[in-house]
């Protein structure tokens, strides 16, 4: 009875721990390359860095796993950030309200982008992209394409915690990690996420309609964009309506370079943090190195393209690490 | 003597192939049998060069072969016709007949040429209706599969694998079918033929190897074996009598409420060719106790008579009533949902396309559709639960697997519909429709699937079984009811329905617009 109850349990699977170890050996390869990488106020800046593309990777990570593509995230972002900019400026509203209406904003476009593809069987890829201008253009409309400077009031979303070193994002953006992961290793919601994205046809004809579930993932997606837009305004203490530019194409090689498959029905939410991770890393480490903005762009593309080839060879190689171990 | 094996080994982690022996003769078909998992495909699939095997030695046409790649095999004369589709849906009829020598040496298609070329090849399969231009998606299961053997006879072969060509064939296919293959013997080409078709071994097989767990235990000439023999070899010690199957075809206790009735249903939709598919102006009632099996042609409406009652797709006129409702409701199935919730449940034809989820393990499979129930109300999946699903799934059906977590794709064709098979009986359901229920699945499981379906009607189930294999439809079903081009031609009881009665009604819609059908179906 033992040992069925230890298999249900959340496994890291050997490519979680590859995931690991390549992180570690670029946090070396830095540490060594640079004087100065090895610092708190290094790690400070960086983890502080990452709560925004971590939710937004998380709801990409959904997206994928039931074969969808969500390219509206970094506009859903900047509009959301954008609202409760004016918000709190122009309207002053109270930041609760402000706060409730950026995620309502997020969720909206992100049902939206779902009923339309799902209901209508349209590609999500189509239906993101227009979400995508869509969404640019309501935050060019609703700030008049100014950056709204909102200072202090909102600094303690992004700004470190007193003698903890970390944002209350960053603590809001792991327990959204860890959310996730529970919501699709163990409930209902994370297996038909599954089974969607390996076939659904046999979703649909087991008396499950796959409608539902396919608006609830794109909702939750932009609700998660809508929270990074939230933490991204906390982080830069203003609302820029050119923010989030190319964000999505960071989250999709985050969650890529996670080993999520691109046609659906597997992936790990975890892995996708490690990508986030990965990715942050290797922004820091180069930049400290005094390696160029573009040279930084190539060595960034190379690594994703890497990524994947290691994960199409993925099972091979795990077979041989098995047989290692079993001898 | 073309093709000379001897003592092969090959191995997936666990043994698959032991010291296996194997000949075949030029001119010679030479049939392989076995239950799902014996090792035939594995067999074929080293001879065609797919898999390579650990050891053993080789003889071909008198020289030693040593198969390296699918290609290697092809260049030798070797072509195997696989049991899965390998063919391009949005590609026509031609492009798929000439896949591989389509174009000029510029790259440019000869669509006149292939086309052309086409129609010779068609006829050769009984195709001659068929319009070379069409796209393959329009044709039907049955059609696809010719034309993947009109391929492969435009091919210069000398050694012909055919994997269960026959299992979505209507009888004149097969017929056609076997019509080549003589063609082929003539011509001195060696075929080895797999299929879980008894009756067809002693038609078409000149000799018949029996493999069981990876061995070979018999190899016979067909005409000093008998069917049961046959069956014993394969079983083994778990000996399945044929008395015990026929039993089953005994009438279970009947009652006289009915559970369904099925008013005037109709679906029809045009394809682009403007040929008809779908099934028009359908009544019947379905008892509770009972079997009611659905004959007929592949594409007569069977399939889609089904998906509708079901609500996978939607009628378009008439309507079902349900006891439930005391029949006073007209009901239009909406969605596999609503009919599901009205007890309801239906096995697909195609069980990997349309059923199964592959990359979860067999627990899940079995426990998907009613996983809403096993879940509380945070959202969590009880999976303890769904462990003693599987489990008491498993000892109910006999579906043979390792561990509950297991990838349902790495077990066999019958262990897999067995699995899809509990996914239903997991629900509470009053109506069951199984679409080809033992469609690629061994002699053992089908007739333990078989079994299964009578047990059901025995609890008071109402069954409904669309089959092609006529012995099927005899044996488990009480009526049966014969579709012919989209219209039941009538329904019959079963112990006074012949062979030959069961293929007259088949035709019967057909015949008169037979010709207005080819011409139909020739127009683009």
């Amino acid at each position: 009875m033992l040992e069925p109850k230890s298999k249900s349990h959340i496994r890291l699977p050997w490519n979680s721990l590859g995931l690991v170890a390549v992180l570690i050996v670029l946090i070396l390869f830095f540490g060594l390359m640079s004087e100065y990488f090895f610092s708190a106020v290094t790690f400070r800046t960086l983890v502080n860095q990452i709560p925004a593309l971590t939710v937004i990777a998380v709801g990409m990570t959904f997206v994928l796993l039931i074969a969808g593509i969500d390219l509206s995230v970094g506009s859903v972002m900047a509009l959301c950030a954008a609202v409760m900019g004016v918000l709190i400026i122009d309207q002053q509203t109270s930041i609760a309200i402000a706060l409730i209406s950026a995620l309502l904003v997020g969720l909206a476009c992100g049902a939206a982008n779902g009923f339309v593809s799902a209901k209508w069987r349209i590609p999500s890829f189509v239906v993101t992209l227009g979400m995508l201008e869509i969404a640019r253009g309501g935050a060019y409309l609703v700030t008049n394409s100014e950056t709204k400077y909102l200072g202090e009031s909102v600094g303690f979303i992004g700004s470190p915690i007193a003698g903890l070193g970390i944002s209350a994002a960053l603590i809001a953006a792991i327990l959204v990690v860890v959310i996730a992961q529970w919501v699709l290793s163990k409930t209902l919601f994370g297996r038909y996420m599954i089974a969607i994205g390996t076939n659904e046809e046999a979703v649909r004809l087991s008396g499950v309609n796959p409608l539902f579930w396919k608006v609830l993932v794109f909702a939750l997606a932009g609700l998660l964009a809508g929270l990074g837009g939230i933490f991204q305004l906390g982080y830069l203490q203003s609302a820029d309506p050119n923010a989030g530019i190319g964000l999505e194409l960071a989250a999709i090689a985050a969650v890529v370079i996670g080993g999520t498959s691109l046609s659906g029905g597997r992936g790990s939410v975890v892995n996708s943090f490690l990508g986030v991770l990965i990715i942050a890393v290797m922004q820091a480490g180069l930049a400290q190195l005094g390696v160029s903005e573009p040279s930084k762009r190539i060595i960034t593309g190379l690594v994703i393209i890497v990524a994947v080839l290691f994960d199409q060879f993925r099972e091979p190689l795990g077979r041989l690490f098995q047989k290692k171990r079993a001898a | 003597m073309l093709l000379q094996i001897k003592n092969l080994n090959k191995s997936f982690a666990v043994p698959v192939l032991k010291n296996l022996n194997f000949e075949l003769q030029k001119g010679e078909v030479h049939a392989l049998l076995g239950s799902n998992g014996a090792g035939k495909s594995t067999l074929c699939n080293i001879i065609s060069g797919i898999y390579t095997a650990d050891s053993g030695s080789f003889e071909y046409c008198g020289q030693p072969y040593t198969p390296s790649s699918l290609q290697a095999a092809e260049t030798l004369g070797i072509c195997m016709v696989m049991q899965e589709l390998n063919l391009f849906p949005t590609l026509s009829v031609a492009e798929n007949l000439y896949f591989r020598s389509m174009s000029d040496r510029f790259g440019i298609v000869q669509h006149q040429a292939i086309q052309q070329r086409a129609i010779k090849a068609l006829q050769t399969v009984g195709l001659n209706y068929i319009d070379p231009a069409q796209p393959l998606s329009q044709l039907g299961v049955g059609q696809q599969q010719l034309i993947e053997i009109a391929s492969v006879l435009q091919r210069n072969i000398k050694l012909l694998i055919l994997d269960e060509p026959t299992s979505a064939l209507t009888g004149p296919q097969i017929d056609l079918l076997f019509e080549q293959i003589i063609q082929l013997k003539k011509q001195g080409i060696g075929v080895i033929y797999i299929s879980h078709r008894m009756d067809e071994m002693s038609r078409i097989a000149d000799r018949v190897s029996i493999l069981r767990d990876g061995e070979l235990v018999a190899t016979e000439a067909t005409t000093d074996i008998s069917t049961d023999r046959m069956v014993q070899l394969m079983a083994g010690d778990e000996s399945t009598s044929i008395d015990k199957k026929e039993s089953i075809s005994q009438p279970c206790v009947q009652s006289d409420s009915t559970l369904l009735k099925v008013e005037n249903f109709s679906r029809r939709t045009k394809n682009q060719s403007g040929g008809d598919s779908g099934f028009e102006d359908i009544s019947f009632n379905l008892r509770a106790g009972e079997v009611l099996g659905i004959g007929g042609l592949i594409g007569s409406g069977r399939t889609e008579l089904l998906r509708a009652i079901f609500g996978a797709d939607q009628a378009h006129a008439g309507y079902i009533r349900l006891a439930s409702d005391e029949f006073k409701v007209q009901r239009i199935m909406k969605s596999p949902t609503e009919a599901i919730s009205h007890g309801i449940g239906m096995l697909v034809e195609d069980r990997k396309s349309q059923g199964l989820l592959l990359s979860h393990s067999v627990s899940k499979n079995i426990s998907f559709a009613i996983l809403d129930r096993l879940t509380s109300k945070l959202g969590l999946v009880d999976q303890s639960t769904e462990q003693d699903l599987a489990m008491s799934m498993k000892k109910k059906l006999g579906i043979q697997y390792n561990s509950s977590q297991q990838p349902i794709s790495s077990l066999s064709g019958g262990n897999q519909q067995k699995a899809l098979l509990a996914r239903w009986l997991a629900i509470e359901f009053s109506i069951l429709l199984l679409d080809e229920p033992s469609r690629g699945v061994d002699a053992r499981a089908k007739s333990q699937i078989q079994t299964l379906i009578r047990e059901l009607a025995a609890m008071g189930k109402a069954i409904i079984v669309v089959s092609s294999e006529t012995q099927e439809l005899l044996k488990v079903s009480d009526r049966i009811a014969v579709m012919s081009n989209g219209r039941l031609a009538g329904i019959f009881n079963a112990d006074e329905l012949s062979e030959e009665k069961l293929l007259e009604a088949s035709f019967c819609f057909y015949s008169s617009e037979g010709n207005q059908l080819e011409t139909t179906n020739a127009r683009t």
